[in-house]
């Protein structure tokens, strides 16, 4: 008997201290804030949120080796430069055509397309696999203009959502990335340690009615940022002008981002 | 029952020390990881999960295999696994416990892991793979726990735990199922893109994990005054030898599929673990391997002369074991890597870092299972005396 | 009553308790110097009405909570303007709005920070504005 009850004293006292670790979350959500939050009044506002990139422009009007869509982004996000593609984080960045599209070169393509390198970032996909395995809901596809989020606050560095792109949008600071942005944009927050990165559309320039960075800072206006669901924007009037490749349609992931070449 | 782990023999003890270093060594190495970051292991932006998620596959895999003998024991009264049931489900609390701590030592930010918990996503596999393995973990303690201590006392277990029992069944197929989930839903990762993952899975925890019942039982045997007894044995082979060569089967399945297809995508996994890609080979001796091990267990366990002999079978069991820790504990993992998503070959081979955290966390998980194996024992041989 | 084994239980015990309590006899007498937080950088001398978004008692003990509901309306629900109680604007942001007036995190931040011991992981991703002094 006396055996059963320092047992079920334990038991109890166990249950207790597991009670008892939940109740600082109870109050700090019980805390009262009043707080009024609101859209920004100036943002730029679409449905569907979308890239054309004219690689003819880029290859013809651009300098031979110009990154300054890239650049751009890096100095505009702190992306780091580490200098080692073990632990290099892209957002966005050149590839060629066969590992761009993988499987739709030939050995006939033409050297000037076979050679030159493409332009890739996250796709914005429309069914993005990455936010449908996060756990955490650390990222996610914004409903209302159809950005793929990344909230890096929330983020525990699964690397599921790596495993689930089949692009290679995404990256992961396997080491803090602070010492490795050189000029530190003060406007804009680096990453930690452990986090998912990726392209965000330039989220928090759009909110300021600005486009994202890499499509301001190319001299050759070859890439082209707009709303998919505006008939009269100008990547609606590119693609019904074009004919237009997206990588990997095949998986059914919907890219938003569209290839002029 | 809980203060038989401190009353033991030398050897005994002898043996919890040495587990215990190695988890101090691994722990350290961890401490290492967590203040540096993963970029001391050998994972990179292209093979963004390495040996500590595969280890995780691999080992739910030997949790589930809990069920090839508790289902014969439960459901169709065969009373011979009588005596071994609570070894198998010792076994998978301290498989799962090992899978637990794989996510873990995994996770960028580890201290963050809680926000599964607080931030619940039922689209996410992962989510389901945490309720699952928890869940798992449970049934597991409680139900073998209970029938211990009723087993102790010579009476009936309570009749509480006998749903628990049943439960744990179709668990036990539930927790290798949703791991599958984990990878054969994800679109441009052709290697594990495939239907027959789940099955794959479980045919080969099914051989994997009774082969390991099989060493135990036969080092407790030698050990202690523990004997799970000859038919058992047997039976647990004879499990052992379909489940191996269904294994062998679904990865010929794999091969036919992709070669006879001649789709690129479905290729490329398979040339790289077997041949390599681009100059690219790493894998490809633990590869073949793993085939020959694979292949030459299935010989022993299909000769009846050769299986019922406990020196080949032995042999038999520590290769379908090694042959399918290989399979599924390293190259599964990393083969759904290469090529990456934008073609390039990129190889992953594990630092030394890593590998400490790999084995110090094994160590761990053979240290809890030591101690449950000790407690499981000691009534067993009391009960016997 | 006897304890069984007390000779062991009791000095684990007491083991215990000085092992929990060590960081209070290794502090003892020596004080920390009590935060002194200053407002007196350049923008908050400029403002006309020296108030934050919120109370100061509010801000006081629940910045944190302020925090983290600025956190998630920016990052995570696209509300990023912020109506305070006198019905004032602010544009949801840690590093241009916050630290826009607190420039001083040094003289801000850390001081209560560092007195209670607590090490918030804002700065690991965010960038800290330059102090001159």
């Amino acid at each position: 008997m006396e055996d059963r009850s320092r047992r079920s004293f334990l038991k109890i006292g166990g249950a207790c201290a597991l009670g008892l670790s939940a109740l600082p979350a109870i109050k700090v959500s019980a805390a009262d804030v009043q707080s009024v939050f609101s859209p920004a009044p100036n943002a730029l506002t679409g449905k569907k949120w979308a890239m054309v990139i004219d690689m003819k422009k880029c290859w013809e009007k651009g300098k031979e080796g110009c990154k300054d869509c890239s650049q751009a982004c890096n100095h505009v996000h702190n992306v780091p430069d580490i200098g080692n593609p073990k632990d290099e984080i892209k957002w966005i960045w050149p590839e060629h055509f066969a590992n761009a599209f993988p499987g739709q070169e030939s050995e006939y393509t033409p050297e000037e397309i076979a050679s030159k390198e493409f332009i890739i970032l996250c796709n914005h996909c429309t069914n993005p696999p990455c936010t449908r395995v996060c756990p955490t809901q650390a990222t996610w596809k914004r409903k209302e203009d159809g950005v793929v989020m990344m909230d890096p606050h929330r983020c525990i560095g699964c690397r599921y959502c790596m495993a689930a792109c089949p692009f290679g949008s995404r990256s992961f600071n396997f080491r803090d990335p602070k010492p490795f942005v050189k000029d530190p944009n003060p406007k804009y927050p680096a990453r930690m340690r452990g986090v998912v990165e990726k392209c965000t559309f330039c989220e928090e320039r759009l909110a300021k009615g600005q486009i994202p960075a890499c499509v301001e800072a190319c001299k050759a206006k070859a890439l082209v940022f707009g709303d998919l669901d505006d008939p009269k924007s100008e990547v609606r009037k590119l693609l019904h002008s074009n004919y237009t490749i997206r990588r990997k349609p095949e998986l059914g992931t919907e890219p938003n981002v569209y290839y002029i070449i | 029952m809980l203060e038989r782990v401190f009353t033991g023999s030398e050897k005994y003890y002898k043996l919890l020390m040495s587990l215990l270093a190695v988890v101090a060594v691994g722990f350290g190495c961890y401490l290492y990881q967590l203040t540096h970051g993963l970029t001391v292991t050998g994972m990179s932006r292209d093979v963004s999960w390495g040996l500590y998620i595969a280890q995780f596959t691999f080992l739910v895999g030997v949790a589930a295999s809990a069920v090839m003998v508790v289902l014969p024991y439960y459901l169709h009264h065969y009373k011979t696994f009588g005596r071994i049931t609570i070894l198998g489900e010792f076994l998978a609390v301290s498989a799962v416990t090992m899978c637990l701590l794989f996510i873990i030592v995994d996770l960028g930010q580890p201290q963050r892991a809680l926000n599964v918990l607080l931030h619940p996503t039922p689209n996410s596999v992962l989510f389901w793979d945490m309720i699952v393995l928890n869940g798992y973990l449970f049934i597991n303690i409680i139900v073998g726990w209970n029938v211990l201590a009723a087993e102790r006392k010579g009476v009936m277990v309570q009749s509480w735990v006998k749903p628990l029992i049943y439960l744990s069944i179709p668990w036990a197929v539930s927790i290798h199922t949703v791991t599958a989930f984990l990878y054969a839903g994800l679109p441009g990762r052709h290697s594990w893109l495939t239907a027959i993952l789940a099955a794959r899975f479980l045919a080969s925890a099914f051989a994997a994990g009774p082969s390991l019942l099989i060493l135990l039982c036969l080092f407790l045997r030698k050990h202690t005054k523990f004997d799970a007894g000859k038919e058992a044995i047997q039976k647990l082979a004879t499990i052992v030898t379909y489940a191996m060569l269904i294994s062998i089967f679904f990865v010929l399945l794999e091969v036919f599929t992709a070669f006879y297809s001649n789709i690129p995508g479905h290729m490329h996994g398979l040339k790289y673990i077997f041949f390599g890609l681009e100059g690219h080979a790493r894998l490809t001796p633990w590869m073949w391997a793993a085939t020959v091990m694979a292949f030459g267990a299935a010989f022993i366990l299909l000769n009846p002369g050769m299986r019922e002999n406990e020196m080949t079978l032995k042999i038999a069991c520590t290769c379908v074991f090694l042959s399918l820790w290989i399979e599924k504990g390293i190259i599964f993992v990393i083969s759904g890597f290469v090529p990456t998503p934008t073609e390039h070959v990129v190889e992953y081979y594990p630092s030394i870092p890593e590998l400490c955290i790999v084995v110090g966390v094994w160590a761990l998980g053979f240290f809890i299972l030591s101690l449950l194996y000790k407690i499981a024992i000691s009534i067993k041989e009391e009960l016997a005396a | 009553m006897k304890i069984y084994n007390g000779d062991k239980i009791i000095p684990g015990i007491l083991i215990g308790v000085i092992i929990l309590t060590f960081p209070l006899w290794l502090a003892r007498g020596k004080a920390a110097a009590t935060p002194d937080i200053k407002f007196d950088t350049p923008v908050i001398q400029k403002l006309a009405v020296k108030q934050c978004v919120l109370p100061k008692e509010t801000m006081r003990t629940s910045h944190m909570v302020v925090l983290n509901d600025w956190r998630d309306a920016a990052v995570r629900n696209n509300t990023r303007v912020f109506t305070g109680m006198d019905g004032k604007k602010y544009d949801i942001n840690l590093q241009n709005t916050c630290m826009e007036c607190h420039s001083n995190k040094t003289h801000f931040c850390d001081q209560c920070h560092n007195y209670l011991g607590v090490n918030p992981y804002c700065w690991k991703c965010h960038i800290e504005p330059k102090e001159t002094k």
